[in-house]
């Protein structure tokens, strides 16, 4: 407990550091975009044991409806952000009523045809443009006071966010309704039985988890000024899954360590390999599935328990292994 | 003209026509992710990529060694299917005890190496195959022109697609089959190698999927990535039919080719998305899918 206290506090202190240590800070938006996008995707798969396949959707919604506000309608950072995360919310009870009258590999298929359905309904719709995305978006100001075009400015008020979000789950998931979800994960028909209405936890987290993503897809469209159909599409999706289980599925951390590195990857591999990147992803994707299907944080973590075991019970005769 | 409900007919027929076409691709396609599901309990997302894998066989086969298309409707399947034992051999076997989430998960990543590959090596441009010489030209049904192949495509999976409902539901490798699905320890103490039809069983979907790639090679442009969206509806298909259900797959795949025809001459914006509103419906009304049981 007390190494990842220290741990935490070295990287909330590098990530104050960040930009003077000279990592680019649009880069690093980025990447925490990506890390809460991957952390609200770990709420459902990893606390709750849903796997949704089509968690873009919400990513990318909010994303358009943020772009979309400001560029048309003129309205301010803020609300944008703040009507582009409920609008993911509500979109999130909507796919999430649906999909949650089946489980496991159901639920998972389920997601997916709606997240493909939402991917169209961007392509087609009026307000998205198309094949064009929304361009060019302004980042405006914290409600007047401090102008967010400086990436520095924004930087800071991605991490505050980030951090805020951090802390959330981490309450979400410590608070007798984060118990209660684990339980359903674990075995569903005993907390059914235990008298708890198990649609209703699920639909709470599954709301929760698609407002956090449109959350970071708003982020991300004012980080980067423009909204477009790869933020909805079903490879979007299938990165935040490898995200999860590559930094380690149900872990505080490991969703933001998978982002780290899917995202750095993308972004260094693409100007190396060009093309593989997909092929590579890919194949992370299969060696985590067969190799490491805890998650490099997961791992560390067995090997952690492992060796307590064994410094705990050192008076069990050894032979017996 | 005559006219229903203020559409001309020879337009709703055609679409009906059209929507056939692609709905027998769906029903070849969910029939075989249904068999590797009810044996395996993998739900293959590789499917898609394996489809597109076939049509590539039968375009690199003419294109390198002149393999005509009879050939390459034998061949590709034969190929992809082995390529389809290896994956299973390798890679799924280890997943079985585990929960059925790591299988899709495997296969997801596998459909990305595939389609990343070809990409590299094909480009995004697509590559056409020509319509084989003894299916050039059309038919004239009077309400429409169809093309000799279109008319072979739906012919062809109805067989393939009865054929092996068939031979699922009333042979004794069937019965075999299915019951290995039921209890696969009881029928390995029974003598019968269940490891061996497990593998065969995902390379005959595996091959199904390429036989479709095979088929559809002269009707579109083969592109890597021809099967990463199709491989979407045909999930809701599935979803739709009811997943352990054999019938219900092919049914729901053809009847879903014809309900998607039918949305392009009423509204066409909604062409791509009505398998998914009606899998949403279905879902609302019998969660289980119109064919599945409980």
């Amino acid at each position: 407990m007390r190494a990842s206290t220290i741990g935490y506090a070295l990287c909330i202190l590098l990530a104050l550091a960040a930009p003077a240590l000279g990592i680019y800070p649009v880069f690093a938006m980025q990447l925490m975009c990506y890390a809460m996008f991957a952390c609200a995707f770990n709420l459902l798969l990893g606390f709750s044991g849903m796997l949704s396949f089509g968690h873009a959707a919400y990513f990318g919604f909010a994303s358009y409806i943020t772009s979309w506000l400001i560029m048309a309608h003129r309205w301010n950072t803020v609300e944008s952000i703040v009507t582009g995360t409920v609008a993911a919310g509500l979109l999130g009870l909507v796919i999430g009523a649906i999909a949650i009258r089946r489980q496991g590999i159901y639920f998972a298929m389920i997601t997916l045809a709606l997240g493909q359905l939402m991917y169209f309904v961007c392509l087609q719709a009026p307000f998205t443009g198309g094949e064009n995305g929304i361009q060019g978006v302004p980042r405006g100001s914290l409600l007047g006071l401090v102008s967010l075009r400086p990436d520095l400015h924004m930087y800071y008020f991605v991490l505050v966010i980030f951090v805020a979000v951090f802390l959330f789950i981490r309450r979400i998931v410590h608070s007798p309704f984060g118990y209660v979800l684990k339980a359903i994960r674990e075995n569903e028909p005993r907390a059914i039985s235990l008298g708890y209405h198990v649609d209703r936890y699920k639909l709470l987290a599954f709301v929760l988890s698609a407002t956090i993503a449109g959350l970071a897809g708003s982020l991300k469209a004012m980080t980067l000024g423009l909204s477009t159909l790869s933020d909805v599409n079903a490879s979007t999706s299938g990165e935040v899954i490898l995200m999860t289980l590559l930094g380690g599925t149900g872990t505080f951390f490991g969703p933001v360590l998978g982002a780290g590195i899917v995202t750095a990857l993308q972004q260094y591999l693409s100007g190396a390999v060009g093309d593989w990147v997909t092929a590579i992803i890919g194949a992370i994707f299969v060696a985590c599935v067969m190799l490491f299907r805890r998650g490099i944080i997961g791992e560390v973590l067995a090997w952690q328990q492992r060796r307590q075991a064994v410094r705990t019970a050192p008076q069990e005769p050894v032979n017996q292994a | 003209m005559t006219e229903l409900f203020g559409y001309p007919v020879p337009v709703i027929l055609g679409q009906l026509m059209l929507g056939l076409v692609n709905g027998s691709f769906y029903a070849m396609l969910s029939l075989g992710l249904a068999v590797i599901f009810g044996l395996l309990g993998v739900v293959n997302f590789a499917h898609g990529a394996l489809y597109m894998l076939g049509a590539y066989a039968a375009f690199v086969g003419l294109d390198l060694l002149g393999i005509n298309y009879w050939f390459a409707l034998l061949l590709s399947p034969l190929a992809v299917g082995a390529l389809g034992i290896v994956l299973e051999r390798l890679l799924l076997r280890h997943l079985y005890k585990l929960d059925p989430l790591y299988g899709l998960l495997l296969t997801f990543g596998l459909a990305q190496i595939a389609e990343g590959v070809m990409s590299n090596h094909y480009g995004s441009s697509g590559q056409s195959y020509p319509v084989p010489g003894a299916l050039r030209g059309a038919f004239n049904l009077g309400f429409m022109i169809l093309p000799i192949y279109r008319a072979w495509v739906i012919v062809a999976s109805l067989v393939v697609c009865f054929t092996t409902w068939f031979v699922i539901e009333r042979t004794r490798l069937g019965s075999t089959l299915r019951a290995a699905t039921e209890n696969p320890k009881l029928v390995q103490a029974f003598g019968i190698n269940v490891p061996i039809i497990v593998m065969a069983t995902y390379g005959a979907g595996v091959g199904l999927a390429a036989f479709a790639g095979v088929l559809s090679a002269p009707l579109i442009q083969i592109t890597p990535l021809m099967g990463s969206s199709l491989v979407i509806v045909v999930f809701a298909v599935v979803v739709i039919g009811g997943m352990g259900s054999i019938f219900g797959s092919i049914v729901s795949g053809l009847v879903l080719g014809m309900v998607e025809g039918l949305t392009k001459v009423v509204y066409p914006e909604a062409s791509n998305v009505v398998v998914f509103l009606i899998m949403a419906l279905v879902l609302i009304w019998r969660p289980a899918g119109l064919f599945g049981r409980t």
